[in-house]
């Protein structure tokens, strides 16, 4: 929780413009905000649990292929609307991946085959699971969150690198 | 068509969110996980700011039989934390933590992640393919043993 008595996590911040560390959070609390009433528009509208794990990935094994066409135009504006709406950020955008090859494989597969055969990621079991009170998405959050807790302290501070 | 257009509006905004939350970018994510380092408490306001809405709506999809297009809205689901949700979870936030994306950052950042980018997502939907293959057997080697 942000300190009410430190300016730099205030209004201050705010009216001097600072994109800095102290603002993130405003923007991350919008960013869920947008990220949130997404959901709620894809299951009021379409009647579908918005989990990015799942979407793609009955497209990728086809066990979603009877509604291809809906899948496809969720991951469309997934990747193009942020595509379109970066040129208008100040501050430089950058997904400040490491460069360590062998390590993005072995997160990719662990992401994809984990995601697959825990029916849901971070959209699905945190946002979606979380907020009807789900027993499945409530522990799936603190697996995963404990692992990827596990993995950053293993990576970051015995092995100082990624 | 109609709900073709509502999932590319629910996507882009989906993807707006992550973009403007700051989650496509690995090393705030990396920040939260990381409690022994510099900790950074954007992602809690994310989720929290995503939860909220998705309250209210589950509240009113439980009074409604179909959605506005005429789907029925999804069933709530079992309550029993199996092999496959605990082993899956833990394997995806290895993943996770190891290089800070998850499925939907990593869709949302595809026109700028570079060659990173690219190779973290076709090896996830490397993981996709092999998935089903993996569990049926990884449950059997478990029962083995079991």
């Amino acid at each position: 929780m942000p300190d009410p008595d430190n300016n730099e996590a205030g209004p201050v911040a705010m009216q001097t413009g600072n994109t800095d560390m102290p603002m993130d959070w405003i923007w991350g609390l919008v960013g869920g905000l947008m990220i949130g009433s997404a959901a709620a528009f894809y299951l009021l509208v379409n009647g579908r649990v918005m989990g990015a794990s799942g979407i793609v990935g009955g497209l990728v094994d086809r066990t979603g292929w009877s509604t291809w066409t809906e899948r496809l135009t969720f991951v469309a504006g997934l990747a193009l609307v942020p595509a379109v709406l970066k040129p208008f950020f100040e501050a430089p955008v950058s997904t400040n991946i490491t460069d360590n090859v062998p390590a993005i494989v072995l997160a990719g597969l662990l992401v994809g085959v984990g995601t697959r055969m825990a029916n849901g990621c971070t959209s699905g079991h945190g946002v979606c699971g979380i907020s009807r009170f789900s027993l499945r998405g409530i522990a799936a959050t603190i697996f995963y969150l404990f692992a990827g807790g596990l993995a950053v302290i293993v990576f970051r501070h015995l092995f100082g690198s990624i | 068509m109609l709900r073709n257009l509502t999932a590319f509006i629910a996507g882009g905004l989906f993807g707006a969110g992550l973009l403007v939350s700051g989650m496509t970018d690995t090393t705030k994510v990396q920040g939260w996980l990381d409690i022994f380092g510099d900790w950074d408490p954007t992602l809690a306001f994310v989720l929290g700011g995503a939860i909220l809405p998705m309250i209210v709506a589950w509240n009113v999809a439980a009074r409604r039989a179909r959605s506005v297009l005429g789907s029925p809205l999804p069933e709530k689901p079992g309550s029993q934390i199996d092999r496959n949700l605990m082993i899956g979870s833990l394997m995806f936030g290895a993943g996770w933590g190891l290089v800070g994306l998850c499925p939907g950052p990593a869709m949302a950042s595809i026109s700028w992640g570079g060659v990173g980018g690219a190779v973290f997502l076709l090896s996830m939907f490397a993981g996709m393919y092999v998935a089903p293959a993996f569990k049926i057997r990884f449950n059997r080697m478990a029962e083995a043993i079991s």
